[in-house]
């Protein structure tokens, strides 16, 4: 049986990786931030998922404007990097596990969670930063990679509680695979940031300490966090954190909290992370 | 349950729009943005192709000239005047690559959003990043904006 062991919370924010892709990880700004990352990335070597499920957001890359998926799967066997608007990044291309994937979608769309299912897809820094940062820069990724795209940019996005939900679903599908089959499923972004408007820059991380407080100790409240709040308190861009909320839901009702890590700033964001163990 | 959760999270769509507008420095890309920026995000979308950068470059008011924007939208481009995009229904990650086809940065497009020099802005993050006290509602900014 495949089993969902862990999440992991991460930002994805592109700056990060574009430092490491021009070799500036060494630079006095950027030295605190991956040195935060250590522990995490010894944490992913150690426990060698076979599977990632990655849930983050295509910004503009994968999909423009003409269709807004909410929940979008990624089935294909492979998924190439996006050129967005530099080049594409240097990394390796990310293979995915087209069975297991469309055996999430057929449980997924049966549990009421109406999913679009994608055959081709780029994927754009919302996945491969959190795979730099977890994994750095081998030839090739260690795992198969399964992307699950939420749409949080054309407002509204789904909700905390909704993502929260499909969390609870994912898991449900996953434990029904035939496959032994270990699997860390990733909820990236946020924490608090703005970058539009006159507001841009904002930072609000008694907000970001009580999210990251609540996802072992009370994800409920959590997710009954209206949109609104996010926008309002943490930042435009902060809504982000409701995909957080599908990783959360996915590990069932106890876990345990071992590793945390905060940041301000890598360009305009708050950075995040956390390790949840299924318990 | 069903009808507990409903309760829970249903959203009143108008109390949420109006809320939107009252965010001080802030244009929420909504359905009704989206709506009005739409050939203009087509027009950055179009901006991920590096053939798309150069030709753009080299005759940016011919290259623009062949997307259905409207010709508010289209001077904005021409002055990067990142702000007045935001309100005529652009989208930041979209302005992004209007950024970086000029070499520059989400950094320093966001710092130019915000009217400071790049060095400014980053000194603000580095001290923490900009507070949200003071920019929760329009009624807590000097002259309501």
């Amino acid at each position: 049986m495949a089993k969902i062991i862990a999440g992991v919370g991460t930002s994805h924010t592109p700056a990060i990786g574009a430092c490491v892709d021009n070799g500036k990880a060494g630079e006095p700004y950027w030295v605190p931030l991956f040195k935060g990352y250590e522990p995490a990335k010894a944490w992913m070597a150690k426990t060698r998922p076979d599977v990632v499920i990655m849930v983050y957001n295509d910004h503009v890359n994968a999909f423009d404007f003409k269709i807004i998926p909410t929940f979008a799967l990624g089935c294909a066997e492979e998924f190439p990097i996006a050129d967005e608007g530099w080049g594409p990044r240097p990394v390796p291309s990310v293979k995915g596990y087209p069975q297991l994937a469309a055996h999430m979608v057929q449980s997924l769309v049966l549990d009421e969670f109406d999913m679009t299912i994608v055959n081709e897809m780029q994927v754009d820094h919302g996945l491969t930063v959190p795979m730099t940062l977890l994994y750095g820069t081998p030839e090739a990724w260690p795992c198969r990679v399964i992307p699950l795209a939420v749409n949080v940019i054309q407002y509204p996005a789904p909700t905390g509680h909704r993502c929260y939900m499909l969390g609870k679903a994912i898991r449900k599908a996953v434990e029904s695979w035939h496959e032994d089959l270990k699997v860390v499923i990733f909820g990236t972004g946020g924490m608090s940031h703005q970058i539009q408007g006159p507001r841009a820059g904002l930072v609000n991380t008694p907000f970001d300490t009580a999210f990251l407080d609540g996802l072992s100790r009370d994800p409920e409240r959590l997710a009954a966090i209206p949109p609104l709040e996010y926008l309002r308190d943490a930042g435009a861009e902060a809504i982000e954190l409701v995909m957080w909320l599908i990783m959360r839901g996915a590990l069932g009702e106890r876990v345990e909290e071992v590793h945390r890590f905060y940041h301000v700033p890598a360009s305009s964001t708050a950075v995040g992370n956390i390790i949840l163990e299924s318990r | 349950m069903a009808s507990e959760t409903e309760s829970a999270t249903m959203t009143d769509v108008k109390q949420t729009e109006e809320a939107y507008e009252d965010i001080p420095g802030t244009w929420v890309f909504d359905a009704q943005r989206a709506r009005l920026g739409y050939h203009l995000n087509e027009f950055l979308y179009s901006l991920m192709k590096a053939e798309n950068r150069a030709a753009f470059l080299a005759d940016e008011a011919g290259y623009t000239a062949r997307f259905k924007m409207s010709e508010e939208q289209r001077q904005g481009v021409l002055r990067r005047d990142w702000n007045r995009l935001l309100a005529l229904g652009g989208v930041s990650y979209a302005l992004a690559k209007l950024a970086f086809t000029d070499h520059k940065s989400y950094q320093f497009m966001a710092s130019q959003m915000t009217g400071m020099s790049e060095k400014e802005y980053v000194e603000m993050m580095l001290k923490g990043g900009r507070s949200p006290d003071g920019w929760r509602s329009k009624s807590e900014r000097p002259g309501g904006a």
